[in-house]
């Protein structure tokens, strides 16, 4: 299976992550050299394989769901990129 | 007495302890030698005057009950530190300080520890050579112009450069045994669920664990201790009695069985290599340990199942990057533009083309193809695993197909980069324990190592193997010092 240009676009869209021409090429390249690469795992027979997503394969904790962390609204804000310390600005959403 | 900065973290711990050194005799002598190394790029933020400041209230009443009673200490730039600016090595975090510490850091503060810096890496810790950082490359005082490996590089370097006693990386697919490969130096990756991911910034979460990169066994064994524990933070973080490793560290490995997977005899490896995987086998012998042939058959799926699982949970912890909140942001004409020119701009290459990786494996139409074929794959390499470990006790391999290479060398060939992690990368999808420790040079000069891989939560085990070996070998680097700067 190969990627072509129109796919990497498409996959820099869902990843919110802009491309120029001369990048969406170069990466168009690479993907293909490194998903060549990974398609050896086709010669494996996996239909009857549970998938395994994670090592600790323990049920999670229950925990009692109280506020630890009291009045660290400015502490929050202080990364902000923004300079308005009250709130996250982002530009206008909503018309 | 020799040099400071000569002295193990053993050796300064009972000599700050016996107080025949302060703190404050420590921490200068490590500042003033980081000064000095300039040229190694190890360090993205100095704290010398703080550290310097703790030293001196440390000494004014020091508790000598502690595990690193005033040992000065540089980590990597991973860990989030209150108050001290956090990178992971990435634009987009270029001026984060977060109002957290990481667990594990918290833990070396809380035994005595003190911090000197922040050490560079490849950008969120993906990269075996520490060319992806947005603060440059680190040089490895091996050799000019030799990367120290990756992505914890700026540990790696400092460590063996003596700019730091000892330090702390992280490793998702090899990037503290890598370097410490590379760098003549001790690096542990302890098993998943050991050291607490919180305050970790994120690379992947099935994968990442934080673990010790020191000079010696010994040392390695005392900052495990120090940063291994239970954390409700981390709700993968497992609840185990965790042993005194230091204090039980032993020689004795007699009648232990050490598995050599023919798989890791791969195609085209140097009769180097192959000596000295060869002459660790002699030595385990020496030691009283029986050497049993194994197979690991899946070993060579173990890569490109990596490339896919790593990505895709790297494309996932990276959404967070959005210039919203914190970090760094461009601004956009509308909401979704701010996103996509923020990210644009705010990461590097490397880091783009995994997060591009990560979101077509897991998009809709190729999510069965690529991801679920991936954790598939990937229960068949831990089942590997549990097969062999029912007839040995640990696993002994090469810990890197080749010594480091120079700076610029595999940049242009990103498969011929993740090849490095050939070795390593099964470790981290069986969620085990390895370490990684100096055992020869090759014929360049430059160090090789060898690792030792246990079976879940047996770091005691590893570690005694790691110490016995460590004795035989007798690992001796030349270090000149052209890089510094009088």
């Amino acid at each position: 299976m190969s990627i072509d240009l129109k796919t990497v676009k498409h996959i820099s869209k869902l990843s919110r992550i802009s491309l120029d021409e001369q990048k969406a090429k170069k990466l168009e390249t690479d993907l293909n050299l490194i998903f060549k690469w990974i398609e050896q795992l086709n010669e494996l027979k996996t239909e009857n394989i549970e998938p395994l997503s994670s090592i600790a394969e323990t049920k999670l904790r229950l925990r009692k769901d109280e506020i630890k962390s009291k009045n660290i609204r400015e502490e929050i804000l202080k990364n902000s990129p923004d300079d308005n310390k009250d709130f996250f600005v982002v530009p206008k959403v909503v018309e | 007495m020799s040099n400071i900065t000569d002295l193990s973290l053993s050796e300064l711990v009972s000599n700050i302890k016996n107080k025949k050194l302060s703190s404050q005799d420590v921490t200068s002598e490590y500042i003033e030698r980081s000064k000095k190394s300039k040229n190694l790029n190890t360090y993205i933020e100095e704290t010398f005057d703080a550290a310097l400041k703790k030293a001196k209230e440390f000494d004014s009443k020091p508790d000598l009950n502690k595990k690193l009673p005033g040992i000065p200490m540089a980590v990597k730039d991973l860990f989030c530190t209150k108050n001290v600016k956090t990178t992971a090595s990435s634009k987009i975090l270029n001026n984060f300080i977060p109002t957290y510490e990481s667990t594990v850091t918290q833990n070396l503060w809380n035994d005595g520890a003190i911090l000197l810096g922040k050490l560079n890496c490849d950008e969120f810790a993906m990269g075996s050579s520490n060319e992806t950082s947005y603060f440059g490359n680190v040089i490895s005082p091996i050799d000019k112009d030799l990367v120290p490996g990756g992505s914890s590089g700026g540990s790696a370097s400092a460590l063996a450069a003596k700019l730091t006693p000892a330090t702390i990386g992280t490793d998702t697919g090899g990037s503290i045994r890598q370097p410490a490969s590379f760098t003549g130096t001790v690096g542990l990756k302890p098993t998943y669920g050991s050291c607490s991911r919180y305050g970790i910034v994120a690379f992947a979460s099935s994968l990442d664990q934080a673990g010790p990169m020191t000079r010696n066994v010994n040392d390695a064994a005392l900052l495990l201790e120090v940063m291994s524990s239970f954390d409700n933070k981390d709700s993968t973080s497992v609840d185990f009695k965790r042993p005194m490793y230091s204090k039980d560290l032993s020689k004795d490995i007699k009648g232990k069985k050490i598995g050599i997977p023919k798989e890791y005899r791969v195609d085209g490896m140097s009769e180097e290599i192959e000596k000295l995987w060869d002459d660790g086998k002699n030595y385990l012998k020496d030691c009283g340990a029986e050497i049993i042939d194994v197979s690991l058959p899946h070993t060579k799926f173990a890569l490109p199942t990596y490339y896919i699982v790593a990505p895709a949970e790297a494309s996932s912890n990276l959404a967070r990057y959005d210039g919203v909140k914190y970090g760094f942001r461009t601004e956009g004409n509308n909401l979704i533009d701010m996103y996509e020119k923020t990210r644009s701009v705010g990461f590097g290459d490397e880091v783009k083309r995994r997060i591009m990786i990560g979101t077509y494996v897991l998009s809709s139409g190729y999510y069965d193809a690529y991801y679920l074929k991936a954790q598939k794959v990937r229960r068949l390499i831990k089942n590997d695993f549990n097969n062999i470990f029912q007839k040995v006790d640990a696993i002994l391999t090469p810990s890197t197909p080749s010594s480091a290479f120079k700076i610029g060398d595999k940049s242009n060939d990103p498969v011929s980069m993740y090849l490095n992690d050939i070795f390593t990368v099964p470790v981290n999808l069986a969620g085990l324990p390895g370490i990684s420790i100096p055992a020869g040079l090759d014929k360049k000069g430059y160090p090789l190592g060898l690792q030792i891989i246990g079976k879940s939560f047996d770091e005691q085990n590893i570690l005694n193997i790691a110490y016995s070996m460590e004795d035989k070998i007798n690992f001796k680097f030349n270090l000149k010092e052209w890089w510094m700067n009088e």
